[in-house]
C-alpha cells in the first residue's frame, strides 16, 4: 500500500518543480481569498474559479510531463490553428461591448487571443530552434511577420492591449535569439516617432483612456474613474491594509471591474502596502525561478520558450498592477493567477507547466 | 547589413557568410546569459518601481486618499425597474408591484445593532418577529448590504423616523417594490412567486450575461410564470449618479438614467374560469387542465391543494414552511406539470385509435366478453370491472362501457413498441413543451424503456426483459403507464381538433412596457397525426359523445344545453388480487384516482379538459361532475361556484370506471 502511494505520488510530483508550484498556488489562493471579498462573499464566483484551477493544474501537470521536443512539433499546428481562430472571431465572432472578440463553441465562449499567447512564442522558438545556426537578418524579418499577423487581426477586433502583449511575447523570442541592440533601440525610436502617427487611427475610447491616463482629473466619472477610484482605494489602505472585507471602496461599490483586471485594488485596499509587498516578492520569486529555469535549458527551443514565457508573466503582472496604481493607461490585463477567470488561469498554467517540462527534460539530469 | 541585425555569432568573424557556417556554442551561451542577466535586471528596476509607486500611494499620499475614500462623494446608485404585472387574459392582474417605504440598516455601519434596534424600537414599532427575521438576513447577506428590519411603513411612521434621523447613522428610509398576489392561492402554481436572490440565481444571472442588470435587484421570480418569465418581467435597471455625505445618504441627484419597467403578460389563463374549476374541488386534491383545442392556449391550470405566494415573496417563516412542506397532501407539487399518474381507462379511446390506424381492428369487429382475460397456458385472471363481462362487445361497445378485457385482447396481439410508438404522436411519454419550467415527461412503456429504467446493477436480466403480462397491465392504462394531466389534456384536445396537436401554452401576449400594443406571443406550428384517417378519427368522437349519453358518465351529464364528448378512467394504486375493490375498504390514500378527459361542444369543440381527482374512487364519480361545472360555465354561463358534487352513481352495471 504505501508502496503503491509512493509510486503515485513519484508519479503526479516527477516532473513538477516544487519551487514554481509552490509559488504559482500559493497566488492563485491569494487570489481566491482577495475573489471571495470582491465577489462580496459570494462562494458562486469563488468555486467557479476553484474549478477552473483545478482544470488548469490539470493541464499544468498533462503539460509538465510532455517533453520540449513534442511541445516543439505542436507548435505550427497550434499556431495555424490560431490564426484560423481569429479569422473566423473576424467573420462570425460574437460581439460583446463593441469589440468582436470571442468565438460560440456551443458549450461556451472561447476568446482565441488568448491561445495566442502561447502559440506565438512556441511558433518563434521553434522557428528559431529548426534553423539554428544559420539564421541570418532574413529570418528576423520572417519572425516579424509570424508576429505582425496575430497581431494585426486582434488588434482590429479591436484589442489593443492583447495586440501589444503578443507582439511583446513575440518580441521576448526575439530578444532572446539575439536581435541585435541597435535594431531594439531601432525600433524603441520609430515606436516614439510613430504615436502621433498612431493617434489618428485610434478608437474614441482608446484615445480617452490615453488622454485620462495623462489627466485622470479630465473624466472623473467615465474613463478616468476606474483610474481614480483604483488610486483612492490603494491610497487609503495604507500600510496594513483596511483589513479583509472591510475595503470600502471594495464594498460600497466605488471600484469597478473589482473581480477581473482590478482585483489588485482590492487586495491592495485591504492588505495594504505590506501585502502588496508580499505579493511582489511572490511574483519576483516566481520569475526567477522562471529565469533560473531559463538558465539552465539544454537547447535553442527550450531556452526561448522558458525565457519568453518567464517575461510574459511579468510582462502580465506589471502592466496590472501599473494600471491599477496609475502608473500605465487602462488596459484590459487580468493579474495573472489572481484575477477572475477561467481562461487566463488555464494559459498561465499551461505556460508554467511548458517551464516544468523545460526543467524536468534538461540533458545534464537525464544522461 | 547582417551585422547591423544580429549580434548572436561573433564580431570577430570576418563575414556573415563565415558566421553561418562557424558554430560557436560557448559564445552562444555568454551571449544568452549575458542577455538573461539584463532581463533579470529590468525586471528588478521594475519591480522597485512599482513598489515606489505603492509607497507613494499608500504611505506618502496616504493621508490624501483616505480622506478621499471617507469623503467619496459620487455614488453611483442602480435604480431597479418596475416588474411587469402578469394579468388573466381579460386583463384582470394576478401579479404586481407596489411601491412602499421600508426601514433599512446597513450593519457594517452600525457600531452595536442590538442597541441601534432598541433605540429604533422606541421611534417605530419592531417586533420580535421581525427581529429573528433580521437577525436571519444578517447571517445570509453580505455585511455591506443594506438591509430592511421592518417593511410597508405607513406615512406617519416614515415622518416619525425622519424627525430622529440624525440619531441613527447607518439607518434608513428606503422606498422599495414589492410583490403581490391579489388572488392568493387562485392558480397559485401557474404564476409562482418571486424571492431574494440567492448563490444558484447569481450563477444563473452570470450565464445570461446579465449580471449589470440585476445590480440593485434583490428578488428573481423562483416558480412558475414568474421563474420561466424572469427576462420579460424583470426591466431594464436604471443608475443615478448621485452626491452622497460621509454617512452613505444620498444628498443630491447629478445625473440619472431612468429604468425601464419590465413587460406586461398577458396569460391564456381566464381567472374566472379559474376559480369556477378550483371551487368545483371542493376540498378534494387534484389536477385540472383546460385548453382551447384549436390554439393550445391553456385556459385553466388547477392544482389541489395550492399556496400562498405572497408568504414566500420576503422570506417564507419557518412554521409556515413547514406546514406547506411537510403535509401530506403536498400542496408544492405542480401537479398538472409534475404530478405522472397511470392514466387508466383514459388512454382507451387512444388505444382504439391506434388499432384501427395499423388496421389491427376494425369498428364492427367483436370479442366475447366472459368477465376476464387469461393468457394461454397462465392462471391468472386479469379482471373485468363487470363480473360476469359485457356480453358481445364491438369497438363503439368498449369504449362507451369502458370493457377492460377488449383492451387485453387488443394488447395482447399488439406489439408494445408499436403502441409506443403510435402514443408518442400524442405526446405521451414526452414534455408538452409549455411555456414554463418543470414540466416531467411521465413514461410510456416500451422495450426500450424498460431496458433503461432497470438497467441498474440491482436487477437482472428477467427484470429488463418485457413481458406480454406488462402489455396487458399497459393495454388498459395501468402498468408502467404514467401520463401527467396536461398530458391528457393536450391529447384529448387533439383529437378534438382532428388529430393537429397545439403546444399547449400560457402566456397569450406581451406587453412592452409603457405601450398598449400587445405582442402576441408567436404560435408554435401546429403538428398532424400521421397516418391518421378521417373516418376513423370521426368514429372515436362518435364513441367519445356515446360515453356522455349512454355510457360510464352520462350521469354527470345529464340534460346539458350542449353535446359534449369524453371519457372516465380509473387508475389503480392498490391491487387487490381478484377480490373486489370496495372503496370504503381501503385507507383513503390508497384508493383509485379519478380521471376524466373530455371537450366540448362536440362539432366545434372550445374547450377540452383533463381532470384528476387524487384517491377520488371512480373518474365518473370524482372527476366528470368537476368537468361538468367547468363546461357548464364556459357554454352555458352557468356559475355555480362551489364544490361538485360526488355522485353517487346507483348499482348499475354501468358504475365501472
Amino acid at each position: 500500500m504505501g508502496q503503491f502511494l509512493a509510486r503515485v505520488w513519484d508519479i503526479l510530483s516527477r516532473r513538477v518543480d516544487s519551487f514554481l508550484f509552490g509559488v504559482a498556488l500559493t497566488i492563485a489562493g491569494v487570489g481566491l481569498i482577495t475573489l471571495f471579498s470582491a465577489a462580496d462573499q459570494s462562494l458562486a464566483r469563488v468555486w467557479s474559479q476553484v474549478t477552473s484551477l483545478g482544470f488548469a493544474l490539470l493541464l499544468m501537470w498533462i503539460v509538465a510531463n510532455i517533453p520540449p521536443q513534442t511541445i516543439a512539433r505542436v507548435a505550427v499546428p497550434l499556431y495555424v490553428l490560431g490564426i484560423v481562430l481569429l479569422i473566423a472571431v473576424a467573420l462570425f465572432g460574437v460581439a460583446v461591448n463593441g469589440s468582436r472578440r470571442w468565438l460560440n463553441l456551443g458549450i461556451g465562449r472561447f476568446q482565441p487571443s488568448e491561445l495566442m499567447k502561447v502559440a506565438v512564442p512556441l511558433m518563434l522558438a521553434w522557428y528559431f530552434q529548426k534553423f539554428e545556426g544559420r539564421i541570418g537578418w532574413k529570418d528576423f524579418v520572417l519572425a516579424a511577420v509570424l508576429i505582425a499577423v496575430p497581431v494585426y487581426l486582434i488588434k482590429r477586433q479591436p484589442d489593443l492591449g492583447t495586440a501589444l502583449l503578443i507582439a511583446a511575447s513575440g518580441f521576448y523570442v526575439l530578444y532572446f535569439a539575439g536581435l541585435s541592440w541597435k535594431v531594439i533601440a531601432g525600433l524603441g525610436a520609430a515606436a516614439a516617432a510613430a504615436a502621433p502617427l498612431i493617434w489618428p487611427h485610434l478608437r474614441d475610447y482608446q484615445r480617452e483612456r490615453i488622454l485620462t491616463f495623462i489627466d485622470p482629473t479630465r473624466d472623473p466619472l467615465g474613463a478616468g474613474y476606474h483610474s481614480s477610484q483604483a488610486s483612492i482605494a490603494l491610497g487609503s489602505g495604507g500600510v496594513v491594509g483596511k483589513g479583509w472585507l472591510n475595503g470600502t471602496q471594495t464594498h460600497l461599490d466605488f471600484l469597478p471591474e473589482r473581480h477581473t483586471d482590478f482585483i489588485f485594488a482590492v487586495f491592495g485596499e485591504e492588505f495594504g502596502l505590506i501585502g502588496n509587498a508580499v505579493l511582489l516578492v511572490l511574483y519576483l520569486m516566481l520569475i526567477g525561478r522562471g529565469l533560473m529555469i531559463t538558465a539552465g535549458a539544454s537547447t535553442l527551443f527550450t531556452r526561448l520558450i522558458a525565457g519568453a514565457i518567464t517575461l510574459m508573466f511579468f510582462t502580465y503582472a506589471f502592466v496590472n498592477m501599473g494600471m491599477v496604481s496609475g502608473v500605465l493607461p487602462v488596459v484590459g490585463v487580468p493579474l495573472p493567477l489572481v484575477s477572475y477567470g477561467g481562461t487566463a488561469l488555464t494559459s498561465l498554467f499551461i505556460g508554467l507547466g511548458i517551464l516544468m517540462s523545460v526543467q524536468a527534460h534538461r540533458k545534464l539530469i537525464t544522461t | 547589413m547582417a551585422r547591423f541585425l544580429f549580434t548572436r555569432r561573433g564580431r570577430n568573424d570576418g563575414s556573415a557568410l563565415a558566421s553561418r557556417e562557424l558554430k560557436n556554442p560557448g559564445r552562444d551561451a555568454y551571449l544568452f546569459k549575458r542577455r538573461l542577466t539584463i532581463a533579470a535586471g529590468l525586471v528588478t528596476i521594475a519591480v522597485f518601481g512599482l513598489f515606489g509607486r505603492f509607497f507613494y500611494l499608500q504611505v506618502v499620499q496616504h493621508r490624501h486618499y483616505q480622506t478621499l475614500a471617507e469623503t467619496n462623494r459620487i455614488a453611483i446608485v442602480p435604480i431597479v425597474p418596475n416588474r411587469g404585472v402578469i394579468r388573466d387574459r381579460n386583463g384582470v392582474v394576478l401579479a404586481q408591484s407596489y411601491s412602499a417605504y421600508t426601514l433599512e440598516i446597513q450593519p457594517a455601519r452600525v457600531k452595536d445593532l442590538d442597541q441601534t434596534i432598541d433605540a429604533l424600537s422606541e421611534v417605530i414599532e419592531i417586533q420580535p418577529r421581525d427581529r429573528k427575521r433580521f437577525k436571519k438576513l444578517i447571517d445570509e447577506s453580505k455585511s455591506f448590504e443594506s438591509l430592511p428590519i421592518r417593511t410597508r411603513l405607513t406615512d406617519n411612521e416614515v415622518a416619525r423616523f425622519a424627525v430622529n434621523r440624525y440619531r441613527f447613522p447607518g439607518v434608513e428610509i428606503k422606498a422599495r417594490l414589492f410583490r403581490q398576489y391579489p388572488y392568493a392561492e387562485l392558480a397559485s402554481h401557474v404564476v409562482g412567486y418571486i424571492g431574494r436572490i440567492n448563490d444558484r440565481d447569481l450563477t444563473r444571472i452570470d450565464e445570461w450575461g446579465d449580471t449589470a442588470n440585476y445590480k440593485g435587484s434583490d428578488y428573481i421570480g423562483k416558480v412558475g410564470i414568474e421563474l420561466s418569465y424572469e427576462r420579460q418581467l424583470h426591466g431594464t435597471t436604471g443608475v443615478e449618479e448621485v452626491e452622497v455625505d460621509a454617512g452613505g445618504r444620498a444628498v443630491r441627484t447629478l445625473s440619472r438614467v431612468a429604468p425601464t419597467s419590465g413587460n406586461d403578460l398577458f396569460l391564456t389563463l381566464d381567472i374566472k374560469l379559474q376559480e369556477i374549476a378550483e371551487a368545483a374541488f371542493g376540498t378534494r386534491r387534484g389536477a385540472l387542465v383546460a385548453l382551447d383545442p384549436s390554439t393550445g392556449e391553456v385556459l385553466a391550470m388547477v392544482s389541489k391543494p395550492g399556496f400562498d405566494p405572497n408568504l414566500f415573496v420576503d422570506g417564507i417563516d419557518s412554521a409556515n414552511w413547514e406546514l406547506l412542506n411537510e403535509s401530506p397532501d403536498k400542496p408544492l407539487l405542480n401537479r398538472p406539470l409534475r404530478g405522472a399518474y397511470p392514466p387508466g381507462s383514459t388512454i382507451k379511446p387512444f388505444l382504439a385509435l391506434g388499432a384501427l390506424t395499423s388496421g389491427k381492428r376494425t369498428p364492427a369487429q367483436t370479442i366475447s366478453d366472459p368477465g376476464f382475460f387469461q393468457l394461454a397456458g397462465q392462471a391468472h385472471r386479469f379482471r373485468d370491472d363487470k363480473p360476469g363481462g359485457h356480453g358481445t362487445v364491438d369497438m363503439y361497445k368498449s369504449i362507451v362501457v369502458s370493457c377492460d378485457t377488449y383492451y387485453y385482447v387488443l394488447a395482447s396481439e399488439t406489439d408494445i413498441d408499436d403502441t409506443a410508438r403510435f402514443m408518442s404522436q400524442l405526446g405521451f411519454g414526452k414534455k408538452t413543451g409549455i411555456d414554463v419550467e418543470g414540466e416531467l415527461a411521465g413514461v410510456l412503456p416500451s422495450r426500450e424503456w424498460k431496458r433503461q429504467r432497470f438497467s441498474g446493477k440491482e436487477f437482472r436480466e428477467e427484470h429488463r426483459k418485457w413481458y406480454l403480462g406488462d402489455s396487458i397491465s399497459a393495454g388498459i392504462g395501468q402498468g408502467y403507464n404514467a401520463f401527467t394531466p396536461i398530458q391528457l389534456a393536450h391529447a384529448i384536445a387533439m383529437i378534438a381538433n382532428d388529430g393537429v396537436s397545439r403546444a399547449p401554452h400560457l402566456v397569450r401576449a406581451i406587453r412592452p412596457t409603457g405601450t398598449e400594443e400587445q405582442r402576441l406571443v408567436p404560435e408554435i406550428p401546429a403538428k398532424a397525426l400521421a397516418g391518421v384517417r378521417p373516418e376513423h378519427l370521426a368514429f372515436i368522437k362518435n364513441a367519445l359523445v356515446g360515453v356522455q349519453k349512454e355510457g360510464t358518465s352520462a350521469a354527470a351529464f345529464l340534460k346539458t344545453p350542449y353535446v359534449s364528448a369524453g371519457k372516465t378512467g380509473t387508475a389503480q394504486l392498490y391491487s387487490l388480487k381478484g377480490d373486489k375493490y370496495v372503496a370504503g375498504q381501503v385507507d383513503e390514500r390508497l384508493r383509485d384516482h379519478a380521471w376524466y378527459i373530455a371537450y366540448a361542444p362536440a362539432d366545434h369543440p372550445k374547450i377540452a379538459l383533463a381532470v384528476l381527482v387524487e384517491n377520488g374512487g371512480f373518474g365518473a364519480q370524482a372527476a366528470a361532475p368537476i368537468a361538468r361545472q367547468v363546461f357548464d360555465y364556459v357554454l352555458a354561463g352557468e356559475k355555480k361556484p362551489g364544490p361538485a358534487p360526488a355522485f353517487s352513481v346507483p348499482e348499475s352495471e354501468d358504475q365501472s370506471d
